[in-house]
């Protein structure tokens, strides 16, 4: 291990370091869960309404997401590794749940992203 | 026919050669083998954080130790037959595409890191690591048309440093171990 081992190694641990510190103290309390299948819009959820949807992902998988005081977690689907439910509960901008296998992503989005309607007056 | 046998059995220079290239093929294809067995072994490891990617990459230390021993040709080979022969046997063309694309920019970034010949094995072992994971990143962002994905990347980023040193610590003694003839 010389001089420029060091160098690079401590510039790797630096990056690592200002990534987390970027992605930990950007993020404020969601609003909506966002869920995309295969890149595409599936639908919008509001967190501060509990409920159980059920998606269905590419080539017919399905995962379950659960809205509960505020958090979505995903607590069944039909994929073999089950990463997704094992990702826990979400509930801040940004965060996500991930499904690679039936190419679902939840995203928890801030309250103004493509709500149709706010609330209907009248 | 005694005139025959005589000259199979006196190792004449062509029969070295041929034996020379018989070992070189055996030993390819038994490095290939011993990959693809520890992808195996790795796809029985349970995750252990959820995060989707992290993972010890116990194949690198075949790579690395084609790359450092045999060649970077070797090193490119092997990796390839590999995650193609674990994609077909226990996995699917899914973890295919996001193997060869972590696979491909970490033995890049291996390659040139030590071509420069100024970094120690282990340095190069974590560089790997990262790019490994980035790699895989930037094929799930493609995938799947959104960059949410990159909020892996600091838990992905500090595996990949971890992963990277153990598998390099232990490829560096490895090396060090093997006999000089081991490729030769």
């Amino acid at each position: 291990m010389g001089k420029r081992d060091i160098m690079l190694l401590a510039a790797l641990f630096a990056v690592g370091a200002m990534l987390f510190v970027f992605f930990r103290f950007n993020r404020a309390e969601g609003a909506r869960a966002v869920v995309r299948v295969s890149g595409e819009e599936y639908g919008s959820y509001d967190l501060t309404m509990d409920q159980t949807v059920e998606i269905h992902g590419r080539d017919g998988g399905t995962n379950l997401l659960q809205i509960q005081d505020g958090k979505a977690s995903v607590t069944e689907a039909s994929c073999p590794d089950l990463l997704c439910v094992h990702q826990g509960k979400v509930s801040r901008q940004g965060e996500s749940i991930i499904c690679l296998p039936n190419e679902v992503v939840v995203e928890i989005t801030g309250a103004m992203e493509e709500v149709p309607y706010d609330v209907i007056s009248g | 026919m005694m005139s025959y046998q005589d000259k199979d059995a006196r190792p004449s220079a062509s029969h070295d050669k041929d034996t020379g290239l018989s070992s070189r093929i055996a030993l390819r294809g038994l490095l290939i083998a011993l990959a693809l067995v520890l992808s195996w072994v790795e796809s029985r490891i349970p995750v252990f954080f959820a995060v989707p990617g992290m993972k010890l990459g116990l194949t690198n230390l075949v790579v690395l130790i084609a790359l450092y021993r045999l060649s970077a040709p070797d090193a490119l080979l092997i990796n390839i037959v590999r995650i193609l022969l674990a994609g077909l046997t226990f996995g699917n063309m899914f973890s295919v595409v996001y193997s060869l694309a972590g696979g491909m920019l970490s033995f890049l970034v291996m390659l040139v890191l030590k071509r420069s010949g100024r970094f120690h094995m282990v340095t190069v072992s974590i560089t790997g690591g990262v790019f490994h994971n980035v790699g895989q990143i930037i094929v799930a962002i493609l995938v799947l048309g959104s960059g949410y994905v990159t909020w892996y990347l600091p838990v992905l980023w500090i595996s990949g440093i971890a992963a990277g040193a153990v598998i390099g610590l232990i490829s560096a003694q490895i090396v060090r171990r093997l006999p000089d003839s081991f490729g030769r």
